[in-house]
């Protein structure tokens, strides 16, 4: 038995808790099979071992949202950070104490009076994990990754944002090594905030861009 | 593929409204991810993540397009580590039947 | 390698091509014409990389920015940027 019988947990919260039945309620599947099988043959092969397996998965579940809010909520409060994240994005978020490999080649895309980013990957799920963790479902779907570059306006609206007037959107498909996270536009009425109260108001659609950071 | 767009290239088609619902993961979808994330990696290097796109993408339409998101992953996991010969199918075959046919861990 | 084949404000076309292995140059933007941004590095040949093969010769990789064309076919203000492998690039007039 590993120390991770039991369903996993997200941290971080969640809009809607709908769990498929498929998922929560039925017995394993077929897959749930083979995952176990070949995970099985992968440790006594001596491929990995089923520590590897646990940290990873804790790895995979300390990075969340809330790191990257971390990110943004400095850059809004630093401009000399915001200049590092510019230049060398992973050499920046080093400095603030989190790891990130090379590659992916993570890269900020700072929204402004005026302009708006959108990040999606129109042929996979590409997502800066190493910051933002596990993507959501429906940035993996068909309907997001089809649309987001055919009606960037229609599926913003369809969460629920509206630009002002003359914004230009910026649709970024990660089609390569390079992992966009977005820097929403700080709100207004927060000067002199600290950065843990910035970082509360950073949400996740908003470093994908399909959201605004919460006002004040 | 009549007019060269590969099944899983979507950008600028309009594939219906958004499904905004969320869950939280499962032990499933967490184990899977670990895999592709360590298997992936430089000190495992099992095969490159681009050779996991690969395999999805060789999948069927129908299968492309019902199989949920990480059995996708997990079906391409595995055909990858027979290909390269790390795990051989008669091995898995065999495990997948006592795990299938056994108790439930 | 030591200059970048394309200089950013190059305007280039990505080439149409029907690939039936592993490619990252999206459908939609097969055929578009747009302007590079920036050189973002050489990489490793994904197209290689996908079949195990160590993806060597690097291949320099765009960042090129595209007009998002309405359902009439007209720019819509808004811009599409895709990061495109040279081998896909043809400058263009």
């Amino acid at each position: 038995m590993t120390p991770h019988d039991g369903h996993g947990h997200d941290h971080h919260g969640h809009h809607h808790d709908h769990a498929p039945i498929e998922e929560h309620e039925a017995p394993p599947g077929a897959f749930q099979h083979l995952e176990r099988a070949v995970r099985e043959l992968l440790i006594e092969k001596g491929v990995l071992t089923a520590e590897q397996i646990s940290r990873q998965i804790d790895v995979m579940e300390s990075r969340s949202p809330a790191l990257g809010a971390r990110v943004v909520a400095k850059a809004w409060a630093d401009p000399a950070f915001r200049d590092a994240l510019r230049a060398d994005a992973r050499a920046a978020v080093g400095m603030m104490g989190i790891a990130i490999p090379d590659l992916p080649r993570l890269v900020a895309l700072e929204n402004a009076p005026g302009l708006h980013n959108l990040v999606v990957c129109t042929l996979c799920s590409c997502y800066p994990r190493m910051l933002l963790g596990i993507p959501p479902a429906w940035y993996k779907s068909a309907p997001y990754r089809s649309r987001a570059v055919r009606d960037p306006r229609g599926v913003l609206a369809e969460f629920g944002v509206t630009l002002p007037a003359g914004t230009r959107i910026r649709v970024s498909d990660s089609t390569a090594d390079l992992r966009f996270l977005v820097v929403p536009e700080r709100p207004a009425g927060t000067e002199g905030w600290s950065e843990d109260q910035l970082g509360a108001l950073v949400t996740r659609d908003s470093m994908i861009g399909t959201g605004l950071a919460l006002p004040p | 593929m009549t007019d060269g767009r590969a099944m899983h290239d979507l950008g600028g088609l309009d594939l219906g409204p958004i499904d905004r619902a969320e869950h939280p993961r499962t032990l499933y979808e967490q184990r899977v991810d670990a895999l592709v994330m360590l298997l992936t990696s430089p000190s495992v290097g099992a095969f490159k993540v681009d050779a996991l796109r690969r395999a999805i993408e060789e999948f069927s339409r129908a299968d492309y397009e019902h199989l949920p998101y990480y059995d996708r992953w997990m079906q391409a996991i595995a055909r990858l580590l027979v290909e390269q010969r790390v795990l051989d199918q008669a091995e898995l075959d065999a495990r997948l039947a006592a795990v299938a046919g056994g108790a439930h861990g | 390698m030591a200059e970048p084949r394309l200089a950013p404000g190059t305007p280039v076309r990505v080439r149409v091509g029907f690939p039936t292995t592993h490619c990252r140059t999206p459908f939609f933007l097969r055929g578009a014409t747009g302007i590079v941004e920036a050189f973002v590095g050489v990489f490793h040949d994904p197209e290689k990389l996908a079949y195990h093969k160590p993806g060597l010769p690097g291949r320099a990789l765009y960042r090129v920015r595209f007009d998002h064309l309405g359902p009439d076919g007209a720019p819509t203000g808004d811009e599409v940027i895709a990061d495109i492998y040279d081998h896909w690039l043809e400058a263009s007039r």
